[in-house]
């Protein structure tokens, strides 16, 4: 039924309606194929049945706290509706200077080495675009978050993915990454805690990491959006260990602790050259981050937020042990996920593709899960669960993939 | 109270037909231990009674509820013990509160209708020996109670898939 993924929709396009503006398009536009999670959306969308548990989606079900959206409201109220400085409101990026400081014992000078970014999204494909030169590769652990290797092509880069593996909780290991390196490699982008897998890196896990990082001049490109969300121990920055703070760009945002994806605010950090460059990109695309926006998180990261963001905390770790027992429990083997809103079954057992599972269980079992090969190498075999969802919602949806699982047999 | 404890309040607060054994995986916890925490909370009358919010307004029988300031005058030595007895004892008063500031119970009653409503504060309140006064307030729309919000305010607004 949707077996046209790996052909780009566009190509299908062209062929059928000659005539078509498609010709008019670059390359690399025409060529970066369509999000699977874009498609497996179309496809839960076109069944248009009331009655779908989604676990599909990648956000808190939390509404941004209400003192933050009030702050918000009243700086609309009283006219604050201009552009603010390029990298940001100066007390914004003090306030995430301070946070940085206090959370993950990271010291960045907010005048110099930050930058306010639309979402976490933004700071990514600033990074890329400041890095990257035609055919550079870019190393990218995979199973991993959608956009590195799209926005790498867009950059003219060249994404190689490395695979991670269920043994190993799909944590990046030192060997695997030093395989993967060629004189062309220039940057190593990890995101830890993962989406979609959970998976985390302890400080002591990251250190051989960063030793052939430093062997091999790579530029770490460290999406912690999810640092928040880490359950066991305490997350540790990789800008954090030796050496390596002036080798990465710290990529975060508001949107997954603060509940607040709708306002698309983000931050960089890095050194002043690199953010320096990352900021004329951003001037010239971008302008400034939405001024709103900015009020809002100044509120999260200062008074509204930080409780709130403790509480939610907890409530997702709550349903993250319920599913993952859950799974367990109806005979899919599940990883522990220790970050993130992320469970990652195997459905292996079943004998079907990814692709397959998930297509059946929208159809027969009206839950949604986004299958796992969409997240790039060694995710076929396994789906994304989000449990960022009632209690109500999952236990129901724990039951039919269980009454499904068994209607298999 | 301990925070094990607390933290199982808190899921009883939301869902009160979570069972033992969902409350012990979400807090990783033993479900016996849960269990009988719940057990003492239950005893200690911590928990004191497991209800479910109903909007009554979706309902076609429909009530009228009504908030009643009491004035009156406290009594030597049990101060508004008595009074506020008698008046919880009766099936119709949903709530009794001893309030500081202008008068001194506040006391929320259920009837069919206003006229129910009306005839017991006549017959019944005010005819209370130390009742020096009432006043009614006739609740008219319910917003929020108990912390939850009535209007479909709480769905999940969020794309059925996304990053
Ligand atoms: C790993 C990862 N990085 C970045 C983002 C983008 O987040 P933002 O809303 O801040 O742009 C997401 C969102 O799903 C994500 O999962």
């Amino acid at each position: 039924m949707i077996k046209d993924e790996e052909k780009p929709l566009i190509r299908q396009d062209d062929r059928s309606r000659s005539g078509g503006m498609q010709h008019h398009l670059a390359a690399h536009a025409r060529e970066i194929p369509p999000s699977g999670i874009r498609r497996f959306f179309d496809l839960v969308s076109a069944s248009k049945d009331k009655d779908i548990i989604t676990l599909g989606v990648g956000e808190p079900d939390f509404v941004t706290p209400w003192r933050v959206r009030d702050a918000a409201v009243y700086s609309l109220e009283k006219g604050k509706t201009q552009y603010t400085p390029n990298a940001g409101m100066p007390e914004l990026r003090e306030a995430i200077g301070q946070y940085l400081s206090n959370q993950f014992h990271l010291t960045y000078d907010p005048a110099k080495e930050m930058i306010v970014t639309v979402g976490g999204s933004e700071g990514i494909d600033l990074a890329l675009r400041a890095l990257i030169e035609p055919g550079d590769e870019i190393l990218v652990p995979e199973p991993c978050y959608i956009s590195y290797s799209p926005i790498t092509t867009l950059s003219g880069g060249v994404a190689v993915g490395i695979e991670t593996f269920a043994e190993d909780q799909f944590k990046l290991t030192a060997e695997s990454l030093k395989a993967a390196i060629t004189p062309k490699s220039k940057v190593l982008v990890l995101c830890y805690p993962s989406n979609p897998t959970g998976a985390i890196m302890t400080y002591e896990e990251m250190l051989p990491i960063a030793k052939i990082v430093e062997e091999n001049d790579l530029i770490v490109i460290s999406d912690e959006i999810y640092a928040e969300l880490t359950f066991k121990g305490n997350h540790s920055s990789f800008a954090s260990l030796p050496g390596m703070k002036d080798r990465t760009i710290l990529v975060s945002g508001f949107s997954k602790a603060f509940a607040m994806t709708g306002w698309r605010m983000g931050y960089a950090c890095g050194h002043p050259d690199l953010i320096s460059a990352m900021l004329k990109i951003h001037q010239y695309t971008i302008m400034c981050a939405p001024t709103m926006g900015q009020v809002a998180a100044l509120e999260a990261l200062t008074k509204g937020g930080l409780e709130e963001k403790d509480r939610m905390m907890e409530s997702y770790n709550q349903r993250r042990r319920l599913v993952v027992q859950g799974f367990r429990e109806m005979g899919l083997e599940c990883h522990e996920p220790q970050g993130a809103f992320y469970a990652f079954p195997s459905v292996k057992s079943t004998g079907m593709t990814s692709e397959q599972f998930a297509e059946r269980l929208l159809l027969e079992a009206k839950v949604a899960a986004v299958p796992g090969h969409v997240f790039g190498k060694g995710g076929e075999g396994f789906l994304r669960c989000c449990y960022a969802t009632s209690v109500s919602q999952l236990t129901e949806a724990l039951e039919r993939i269980d009454s499904f699982l068994r209607s298999l047999e | 109270m301990n925070e094990f404890k607390l933290s199982i309040l808190d899921l009883l607060k939301e869902d009160a037909r979570l069972s033992a054994a969902t409350i012990a995986t979400m807090l990783g916890a033993e479900e016996a231990d849960v269990s009988s925490a719940i057990a003492e909370m239950e005893r200690d009358h911590v928990i004191v009674k497991y209800a479910t919010v109903i909007n009554w307004s979706k309902v076609d029988d429909e009530k009228v509820t009504a908030l009643i300031e009491v004035e009156c005058t406290p009594e030597r030595g049990r101060g508004f013990e008595n009074i506020a007895e008698r008046i919880y004892l009766y099936p119709e008063v949903k709530s009794v509160y001893l309030m500081s500031g202008a008068y001194d119970l506040l006391v929320e009653i259920e009837g069919k209708n206003l006229k129910e409503v009306a005839s017991f504060v006549s017959n019944k309140l005010s005819t209370i020996e130390s009742v020096i006064a009432t006043k009614s307030f006739f609740i008219l729309k319910k917003y929020k109670q108990d912390g939850i919000i009535f209007e479909e305010f709480e769905d999940d607004h969020r794309l059925l898939v996304s990053p």
